[in-house]
């Protein structure tokens, strides 16, 4: 629009011809103006109107939504409290911030339209203004190769511990570092650590080369300290920085997790596994299925501290075993973290609903699988309960597992508020290993109470929804993290002919084909005699 | 020729001489007004929360006791230390002073920070000193300044400048949740924190009336008005109530 309206703004003074043209307005003034609107209308409802990150819906978050008064960012290609540049900007409005509620816009709104937002945000603070801000993004070097070796992340490790990471993001990086309890953002906001397993998380970025710059600079208004000083002081080398950002990405899976709908159970020879550590669990393929904030029935919550559960299956025909795998901070209760949950409750507005506050109290971690009673029959096809833990006359059958007391049960939940235990439990074997749960459920496929134990047979798609709770974050009752429904399908053996068959096709080509040939031969020989 | 070059030589390093004999800042005013005073506590001494540093070893073995939070420090003769005491307003609009060429330094000893309070001119360097070779970070929240957040995993120092006056910045360590510092950054010299003894020196003033400010991070602030000419000595005492 702006081009466009200044040329014709031009054009009718010059028509005019009386009036002098007027000095041009800068370009800068101009993509403000349209800047403004695209943000009252897309930004405005979690940033507010003056763009002090205040806005109806930010109440409701964590992380918060940027602050762009105090014009501190966290990602940037700038040094330690330098303004971002212009391009670091756009970056986060094209692309989003993973992990938190910023969506990319690169799809949704038009080039002009983000450059147009861009520079409107900046007028927020007046440090854009400033002339003697030196807005020089860094000069960054290249990875050096073999990043993925065992040589190269035994280097990445040494400087992990060395320069104190661990502190906060744990020893194995899940972000549950003994000083990850006291962190707060600079507007005094509870925040957690990163969980560097999670990479497809990082706001900046998952890429070897995104974390590197992570490093270099530091992630403005966090506790996340910038490490540059550290090579001119030749505290490491520019390549042991590289090493430390290529360990800290080999945390983390190749690639983002795809989401299938479908977990299958391969039958096993011999007994299923009941341990979460038993080697066979090693070769079972891991399925990851994200969760969201409960954010239907009061009260809602949406910022649950569960990002998704890994869940593994294998049965032998007669049991099942279902390991599920998650990543939470703390093994709960846990008293060192009751500060960071009554700060989190402060924090994460639940919603309207007048619950009386129960404050931070030690809940215990928890984790829920549920299925159907009954596998969908007949023509229907796939008509499944409510997948929010059923309702009042059509319930589902859940294995609810908690940390403290440590022990599953299984039941029928009627709704969020309704839970009544059966007396047929799974067997539960739950390891907490360095900020990772890692959980066992088994039961026999086969069960007396057909009625209400959805009996697993194989060979069907076996409707399957999960549901965590973060006891540390304030997590209980309906203030937890949901999955949608998805499948379970329990392989059954591969019947011998499938392997025969073959060899016997093979056999017989062989035989028929040296025949031809046999009579073939014999005939030549006649002739030529 | 030669000649001809070395007098060029000796002309050149002269001339650099020169320049920088002329550009050195003014000597400090001698004599001027000097405002001095005590800060007094009032009230109950709150009980400052103990700090559990079993997760630094290394910093524990430095107490013989249980260190405690700095956020009210009483001395034994009832004044109240750390308060921060400055000219608030006053000086003429002309006043310029350069900045210092040596630094103020922060150390970080027994995961606290020393001194806890202080001050330092605009432009002059702030030295960051890690005596605990752990891993520090040192956070400067600045508002008026651009913020910093660097790390400091061992014994080393880093030097850091501030544009504008602020008064206070807060400096903090996100690896030690206990440890805060305050630090004013201010275009002139006149300024001081109560010691041990409850007392703060302000010297060299120009004559003038001005406008003291005593800060302590709990209680707030405290103004005074004092006027000052020649080379005289005024005292403003301040008085903060524990609540």
């Amino acid at each position: 629009m702006t081009e466009r309206a200044l040329l014709l703004r031009v054009t009718l003074v010059v028509a005019a011809g009386t009036v002098p043209l007027p000095a041009p307005r800068s370009l800068a003034a101009q993509d403000t103006t349209a800047g403004k609107r695209v943000y009252v209308k897309w930004c405005a409802g979690c940033h507010g109107d003056g763009g002090a990150g205040d806005g109806p819906a930010a109440a409701y978050m964590l992380p918060r939504p940027r602050n762009f008064t105090g014009g501190l960012y966290k990602i940037r290609t700038t040094a330690s409290g330098q303004l971002p540049t212009d391009a670091d900007l756009l970056r986060a409005i094209d692309e989003g911030l993973p992990g938190s509620a910023m969506p990319g816009w690169k799809g949704r709104l038009s080039q002009a339209e983000r450059r147009d937002v861009m520079a409107y945000i900046k007028t927020f603070s007046s440090f854009f203004a400033d002339t003697s801000q030196h807005v020089v993004p860094l000069k960054f070097s290249s990875p050096p190769g073999g990043g993925t070796g065992a040589a190269a992340l035994k280097v990445g490790r040494q400087f992990y511990d060395s320069i104190g990471c661990r502190k906060c993001h744990g020893d194995q990086g899940r972000g549950d570092g003994p000083s990850a309890p006291t962190l707060k953002d600079d507007a005094d906001f509870p925040i957690f650590a990163a969980d560097l397993h999670q990479n497809w998380r990082f706001r900046g970025g998952g890429a070897v080369e995104d974390i590197y710059r992570r490093l270099r600079t530091g992630l403005d208004g966090t506790p996340m300290p910038s490490f540059a000083d550290l090579i001119d002081q030749k505290f490491l080398t520019d390549e042991e920085l590289w090493r430390l950002a290529q360990y800290v990405r080999s945390l983390g899976p190749a690639a983002p997790p795809d989401v299938r709908d479908v977990v299958h159970a391969p039958q096993i020879a011999g007994t299923v596994p009941v341990s979460p550590d038993d080697s066979m669990w090693a070769r079972a393929a891991r399925y990851w299925f994200p969760l969201v904030g409960q954010g239907i029935h009061k009260s809602r919550w949406f910022a649950p501290a569960v990002s998704g559960v890994w869940v593994q299956a294998v049965h032998d025909g007669r049991t099942l075993a279902l390991r599920v795998s998650w990543d939470d901070r703390t093994e709960s209760p846990d008293t060192a973290w009751l500060r960071f949950e009554r700060r989190i409750l402060e924090t994460v507005a639940g919603d309207d609903s007048a619950l009386p506050s129960h404050g931070a109290e030690p809940w215990p971690d928890q984790l829920a699988v549920q299925f159907p009673r009954r596998l969908p029959e007949g023509s229907g096809g796939m008509e499944r309960p409510y997948f929010l833990m059923g309702g009042a006359n059509d319930p589902v059958y859940q294995w609810r597992w908690t940390s403290s007391p440590r022990r599953a049960l299984a039941g029928l939940a009627r709704g969020i508020e309704r839970f009544d235990t059966l007396p047929g439990a799974p067997a539960g074997q739950a390891t907490y290993d360095h900020g990772e749960w890692r959980l066992v459920l088994t039961r026999a496929l086969a069960t007396p109470d057909t009625a209400n134990e959805v009996q697993l047979e194989a060979g069907r798609a076996i409707p399957m929804a999960f549901f965590a709770w973060d006891g540390s974050s304030g997590e209980h009752g309906s203030r937890m993290a949901v999955s949608t429904w998805y499948f379970l399908a329990l392989d059954r053996p591969t019947p011998p002919g499938v392997f025969i068959s073959p060899v016997l096709a093979m056999l017989v080509t062989l035989t028929l084909g040296l025949v031809v040939v046999r009579r073939a031969q014999r005939r030549g020989a006649r002739h030529i005699s | 020729m030669r000649k001809l070059g070395a007098m060029a030589a000796t002309g050149a390093v002269l001339a650099l001489a020169l320049a920088a004999w002329t550009r050195q800042p003014p000597p400090p005013a001698q004599g001027g007004g000097t405002i001095s005073g005590k800060v007094k506590f009032t009230g109950t001494k709150p009980v400052m929360p103990k700090i559990d540093m079993s997760e630094e070893p290394k910093c524990k073995a430095k107490y013989q006791g249980v260190p405690t939070d700095e956020t009210v420090v009483v001395n034994a003769n009832g004044t109240l230390a750390n308060v921060f005491v400055y000219v608030k307003s006053g000086l003429p609009a002309s006043y310029a002073a350069p900045a210092p060429a040596g630094p103020v330094t922060l150390d970080q000893d027994g995961c606290r920070y020393h001194p806890h309070v202080l001050g330092i001119q605009v432009g002059q360097a702030l030295a960051i000193k890690n005596s605990d070779g752990i891993l520090h970070n040192i956070k400067a929240k600045a508002k008026a300044n651009r913020p910093f957040n660097i790390s400091q995993p061992s014994v080393m120092t880093s030097n850091k400048t501030f544009d504008k006056p602020e008064v206070m910045v807060a400096l903090e360590c996100n690896v030690h949740g206990w440890m805060h510092a305050w630090l004013g950054v201010l275009p002139h010299p006149f300024f001081g924190v109560s010691g041990a003894d409850g007392s703060f020196t302000l010297k060299g003033l120009p004559p003038g009336t001005y406008t003291i400010e005593a800060l302590h991070e709990k209680y707030g602030t405290q103004t005074a008005t004092v006027t000052v000419a020649g080379s005289e000595t005024k005292t403003a005492d301040f008085s903060f109530a524990g609540k």
